[in-house]
Protein backbone atom coordinates (compact mmCIF):
# COMPACT_ATOMS: atom_id res chain seq x y z
CA UNK A 1 0.00 0.00 0.00
CA UNK A 2 1.39 3.21 -1.27
CA UNK A 3 2.25 6.41 1.01
CA UNK A 4 -0.52 9.08 0.13
CA UNK A 5 2.15 11.67 1.12
CA UNK A 6 4.53 10.23 -1.25
CA UNK A 7 2.13 9.30 -3.64
CA UNK A 8 0.75 13.13 -4.16
CA UNK A 9 4.05 14.56 -3.81
CA UNK A 10 4.93 11.98 -6.58
CA UNK A 11 1.88 13.31 -8.16
CA UNK A 12 2.97 17.22 -8.25
CA UNK A 13 5.27 16.63 -10.77
CA UNK A 14 3.85 16.99 -14.98
CA UNK A 15 6.26 14.83 -15.93
CA UNK A 16 5.35 12.03 -13.65
CA UNK A 17 1.28 12.63 -14.40
CA UNK A 18 2.43 11.97 -17.76
CA UNK A 19 4.17 9.07 -17.33
CA UNK A 20 1.27 7.66 -15.39
CA UNK A 21 -1.23 8.55 -18.47
CA UNK A 22 1.15 6.57 -20.44
CA UNK A 23 1.57 3.84 -18.52
CA UNK A 24 -2.25 3.51 -18.32
CA UNK A 25 -2.05 2.08 -21.70
CA UNK A 26 0.39 -0.55 -21.19
CA UNK A 27 3.56 -1.88 -20.19
CA UNK A 28 6.75 -0.08 -21.22
CA UNK A 29 10.01 0.28 -20.89
CA UNK A 30 12.66 3.41 -19.69
CA UNK A 31 13.76 3.52 -23.45
CA UNK A 32 9.89 3.84 -24.20
CA UNK A 33 9.08 6.76 -22.04
CA UNK A 34 12.33 8.22 -22.73
CA UNK A 35 11.30 8.71 -26.37
CA UNK A 36 7.68 10.84 -26.44
CA UNK A 37 9.36 13.09 -23.34
CA UNK A 38 12.64 13.89 -24.98
CA UNK A 39 14.11 13.46 -21.91
CA UNK A 40 17.51 11.66 -21.18
CA UNK A 41 16.75 7.59 -19.81
CA UNK A 42 18.68 8.47 -16.23
CA UNK A 43 15.87 11.63 -15.95
CA UNK A 44 13.12 9.37 -16.91
CA UNK A 45 14.69 6.76 -14.40
CA UNK A 46 14.61 9.40 -11.94
CA UNK A 47 10.94 10.01 -12.27
CA UNK A 48 10.25 6.45 -11.41
CA UNK A 49 12.40 5.76 -8.67
CA UNK A 50 10.00 7.93 -7.26
CA UNK A 51 7.01 7.08 -8.55
CA UNK A 52 8.25 3.31 -7.56
CA UNK A 53 9.07 4.69 -3.96
CA UNK A 54 5.46 6.35 -3.33
CA UNK A 55 3.84 2.54 -4.41
CA UNK A 56 2.38 4.17 -8.23
CA UNK A 57 4.06 2.16 -10.05
CA UNK A 58 5.41 -1.68 -10.21
CA UNK A 59 8.87 -3.00 -12.01
CA UNK A 60 10.18 -6.71 -13.31
CA UNK A 61 12.94 -7.97 -14.30
CA UNK A 62 13.17 -9.31 -17.73
CA UNK A 63 16.81 -9.78 -19.27
CA UNK A 64 18.80 -6.71 -18.77
CA UNK A 65 15.58 -4.30 -19.25
CA UNK A 66 13.00 -3.50 -16.32
CA UNK A 67 9.31 -2.68 -17.50
CA UNK A 68 7.20 -0.72 -15.44
CA UNK A 69 3.23 -0.55 -15.29
CA UNK A 70 0.59 0.67 -12.81
CA UNK A 71 0.69 -0.51 -9.56
CA UNK A 72 -3.61 -0.71 -9.30
CA UNK A 73 -3.06 -0.37 -5.40
CA UNK A 74 -1.08 2.91 -5.80
CA UNK A 75 -4.04 4.60 -7.58
CA UNK A 76 -6.83 2.96 -5.55
CA UNK A 77 -5.26 4.88 -2.46
CA UNK A 78 -5.18 8.22 -4.48
CA UNK A 79 -9.20 7.43 -5.83
CA UNK A 80 -10.17 6.52 -1.93
CA UNK A 81 -8.19 9.77 -0.48
CA UNK A 82 -10.43 11.70 -2.79
CA UNK A 83 -13.73 10.17 -1.61
CA UNK A 84 -12.84 10.86 1.98
CA UNK A 85 -12.11 14.41 1.27
CA UNK A 86 -15.50 14.32 -0.40
CA UNK A 87 -16.92 12.69 2.75
CA UNK A 88 -15.57 15.42 5.06
CA UNK A 89 -16.85 18.30 2.91
CA UNK A 90 -20.29 16.65 2.60
CA UNK A 91 -20.29 16.25 6.45
CA UNK A 92 -19.94 20.02 6.49
CA UNK A 93 -22.95 20.49 3.73
CA UNK A 94 -25.14 18.01 6.42
CA UNK A 95 -23.95 20.27 9.08
CA UNK A 96 -25.27 23.21 7.25
CA UNK A 97 -28.60 21.89 6.28
CA UNK A 98 -29.56 21.66 9.83
CA UNK A 99 -28.19 25.29 10.29
CA UNK A 100 -30.16 26.27 7.52
CA UNK A 101 -33.38 24.36 9.10
CA UNK A 102 -32.85 26.44 12.23
CA UNK A 103 -32.92 29.17 10.45
CA UNK A 104 -36.09 28.89 8.86
CA UNK A 105 -37.99 28.04 12.08
CA UNK A 106 -36.55 31.10 13.70
CA UNK A 107 -37.66 33.38 11.00
CA UNK A 108 -41.22 31.65 11.48
CA UNK A 109 -41.14 32.60 14.62
CA UNK A 110 -40.60 35.71 14.32
CA UNK A 111 -43.60 36.02 11.68
CA UNK A 112 -46.92 37.41 13.49
CA UNK B 1 -28.49 9.89 -2.88
CA UNK B 2 -25.30 12.22 -2.90
CA UNK B 3 -26.23 15.85 -3.34
CA UNK B 4 -22.46 17.08 -3.29
CA UNK B 5 -20.59 16.95 -6.48
CA UNK B 6 -16.45 17.89 -6.24
CA UNK B 7 -14.50 18.08 -8.93
CA UNK B 8 -11.37 19.22 -10.59
CA UNK B 9 -11.29 20.91 -14.07
CA UNK B 10 -8.28 21.88 -15.91
CA UNK B 11 -4.96 22.39 -14.06
CA UNK B 12 -5.90 24.81 -11.83
CA UNK B 13 -9.15 24.84 -10.73
CA UNK B 14 -11.16 22.62 -8.21
CA UNK B 15 -15.64 22.84 -8.53
CA UNK B 16 -17.99 21.93 -5.42
CA UNK B 17 -21.64 21.74 -6.31
CA UNK B 18 -24.35 21.29 -3.90
CA UNK B 19 -28.00 21.89 -3.45
CA UNK B 20 -29.71 22.96 -0.23
CA UNK B 21 -33.45 23.49 0.63
CA UNK B 22 -33.04 27.05 1.62
CA UNK B 23 -33.42 30.21 -0.06
CA UNK B 24 -30.19 31.65 -1.50
CA UNK B 25 -30.17 34.50 0.91
CA UNK B 26 -30.25 32.03 4.04
CA UNK B 27 -27.16 30.00 2.24
CA UNK B 28 -25.67 33.29 1.49
CA UNK B 29 -25.72 34.34 5.00
CA UNK B 30 -24.77 31.12 6.83
CA UNK B 31 -21.50 31.32 4.62
CA UNK B 32 -20.95 35.10 5.52
CA UNK B 33 -22.31 35.45 9.06
CA UNK B 34 -19.57 34.37 11.97
CA UNK B 35 -22.42 33.13 14.48
CA UNK B 36 -23.72 30.60 11.96
CA UNK B 37 -20.42 29.78 10.34
CA UNK B 38 -18.86 28.33 13.63
CA UNK B 39 -21.40 26.03 13.18
CA UNK B 40 -21.18 24.01 10.23
CA UNK B 41 -17.30 24.97 8.95
CA UNK B 42 -15.99 22.47 11.04
CA UNK B 43 -14.67 19.03 9.13
CA UNK B 44 -14.36 15.91 10.98
CA UNK B 45 -16.38 15.53 14.60
CA UNK B 46 -14.70 16.59 17.52
CA UNK B 47 -12.97 20.20 15.81
CA UNK B 48 -14.59 23.19 16.63
CA UNK B 49 -13.82 27.23 15.53
CA UNK B 50 -13.58 29.16 18.61
CA UNK B 51 -12.37 32.18 16.52
CA UNK B 52 -14.14 33.18 13.56
CA UNK B 53 -13.69 36.83 12.17
CA UNK B 54 -15.67 37.31 8.59
CA UNK B 55 -16.19 41.20 7.79
CA UNK B 56 -18.15 40.44 4.99
CA UNK B 57 -17.95 43.75 2.50
CA UNK B 58 -14.98 44.14 -0.02
CA UNK B 59 -11.66 44.34 1.53
CA UNK B 60 -13.16 42.37 4.75
CA UNK B 61 -10.81 40.26 6.81
CA UNK B 62 -11.37 36.86 7.06
CA UNK B 63 -10.25 34.65 9.97
CA UNK B 64 -10.88 31.10 10.72
CA UNK B 65 -9.59 29.35 14.14
CA UNK B 66 -9.82 25.67 14.47
CA UNK B 67 -9.02 23.26 17.27
CA UNK B 68 -9.21 20.03 17.87
CA UNK B 69 -9.38 20.83 21.98
CA UNK B 70 -6.54 18.69 22.09
CA UNK B 71 -4.17 21.01 21.78
CA UNK B 72 -3.99 20.64 17.84
CA UNK B 73 -5.30 23.30 15.47
CA UNK B 74 -4.28 25.21 12.52
CA UNK B 75 -6.21 28.55 10.71
CA UNK B 76 -7.33 30.25 7.37
CA UNK B 77 -6.54 33.97 6.77
CA UNK B 78 -8.46 35.47 3.83
CA UNK B 79 -9.74 38.76 2.42
CA UNK B 80 -13.54 39.49 0.62
CA UNK B 81 -12.71 41.02 -3.04
CA UNK B 82 -16.59 40.75 -4.09
CA UNK B 83 -20.11 40.19 -2.46
CA UNK B 84 -23.22 40.49 -4.11
CA UNK B 85 -25.81 39.70 -1.88
CA UNK B 86 -27.15 36.91 -1.43
CA UNK B 87 -25.92 35.49 -5.19
CA UNK B 88 -22.19 36.00 -5.54
CA UNK B 89 -18.99 35.90 -2.57
CA UNK B 90 -15.12 36.17 -4.14
CA UNK B 91 -12.49 36.00 -1.59
CA UNK B 92 -8.83 34.33 -1.49
CA UNK B 93 -7.31 32.64 1.46
CA UNK B 94 -4.65 30.81 2.61
CA UNK B 95 -4.00 28.12 5.37
CA UNK B 96 -1.30 28.59 8.16
CA UNK B 97 -0.46 24.85 8.91
CA UNK B 98 1.93 26.50 10.45
CA UNK B 99 3.55 27.18 7.10
CA UNK B 100 1.42 29.26 4.80
CA UNK B 101 -0.11 27.79 1.88
CA UNK B 102 -0.36 29.79 -2.00
CA UNK B 103 -3.69 31.75 -2.09
CA UNK B 104 -6.35 29.94 -3.14
CA UNK B 105 -9.05 32.00 -4.92
CA UNK B 106 -12.26 31.46 -4.40
CA UNK B 107 -16.05 32.69 -6.45
CA UNK B 108 -18.54 30.99 -4.29
CA UNK B 109 -22.33 31.56 -6.22
CA UNK B 110 -25.65 30.49 -4.71
CA UNK B 111 -28.74 30.26 -7.40
CA UNK B 112 -32.58 30.23 -6.50
CA UNK B 113 -33.54 26.70 -7.80
CA UNK B 114 -36.75 24.82 -7.68
CA UNK B 115 -36.29 23.26 -4.53
CA UNK B 116 -33.98 26.14 -2.96
CA UNK B 117 -30.66 26.95 -3.60
CA UNK B 118 -27.25 25.84 -5.97
CA UNK B 119 -24.08 26.72 -4.86
CA UNK B 120 -21.28 26.50 -7.11
CA UNK B 121 -17.90 26.82 -5.43
CA UNK B 122 -15.25 27.02 -7.83
CA UNK B 123 -11.22 27.22 -6.48
CA UNK B 124 -8.57 28.41 -8.35
CA UNK B 125 -5.15 27.51 -7.14
CA UNK B 126 -1.93 29.07 -9.01
CA UNK B 127 -0.56 25.76 -10.51
CA UNK B 128 -1.63 22.21 -10.31
CA UNK B 129 2.12 21.44 -8.17
CA UNK B 130 0.04 23.68 -5.59
CA UNK B 131 -3.81 22.16 -6.11
CA UNK B 132 -1.96 18.36 -5.35
CA UNK B 133 -0.58 20.25 -2.45
CA UNK B 134 -3.49 21.54 -1.45
CA UNK B 135 -5.66 18.25 -1.56
CA UNK B 136 -2.33 16.38 0.38
CA UNK B 137 -2.68 19.18 3.34
CA UNK B 138 -6.27 18.81 3.62
CA UNK B 139 -5.53 14.99 4.71
CA UNK B 140 -2.77 15.39 7.06
CA UNK B 141 -4.97 18.07 8.83
CA UNK B 142 -8.26 17.69 10.53
CA UNK B 143 -8.69 14.02 8.84
CA UNK B 144 -6.76 12.06 11.52
CA UNK B 145 -10.70 9.79 12.03
CA UNK B 146 -10.59 9.45 7.79
CA UNK B 147 -6.93 8.15 8.37
CA UNK B 148 -7.84 5.94 10.92
CA UNK B 149 -10.75 4.29 8.65
CA UNK B 150 -8.42 3.93 5.73
CA UNK B 151 -5.83 2.19 8.22
CA UNK B 152 -8.68 -0.08 9.50
CA UNK B 153 -9.58 -1.22 5.98
CA UNK B 154 -5.92 -1.84 4.42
Amino acid sequence: MPNLDSAFSALADPTRRAILARLASGEATVMELAEPFEMTQPAISRHLKVLEGAGLIVRRVEGTKRPCRLAPNGIDAIERWLAMLREALAKNYDRLDEVLADMTIERQKDMP
Amino acid sequence: MSKMTLKTEGDKHLIVTRHFAASPEAVYRAHTEPGLIQKWLLGPEGWTMPVCISEARPGGKIRYEWTDGKGGGFHLTGEYLELVPFSRIVHVERMHLPQTTPDNHVETRFEQAATGTLMTMRMTLPDAETRAAMLATGMQHGMEASYARLDATI
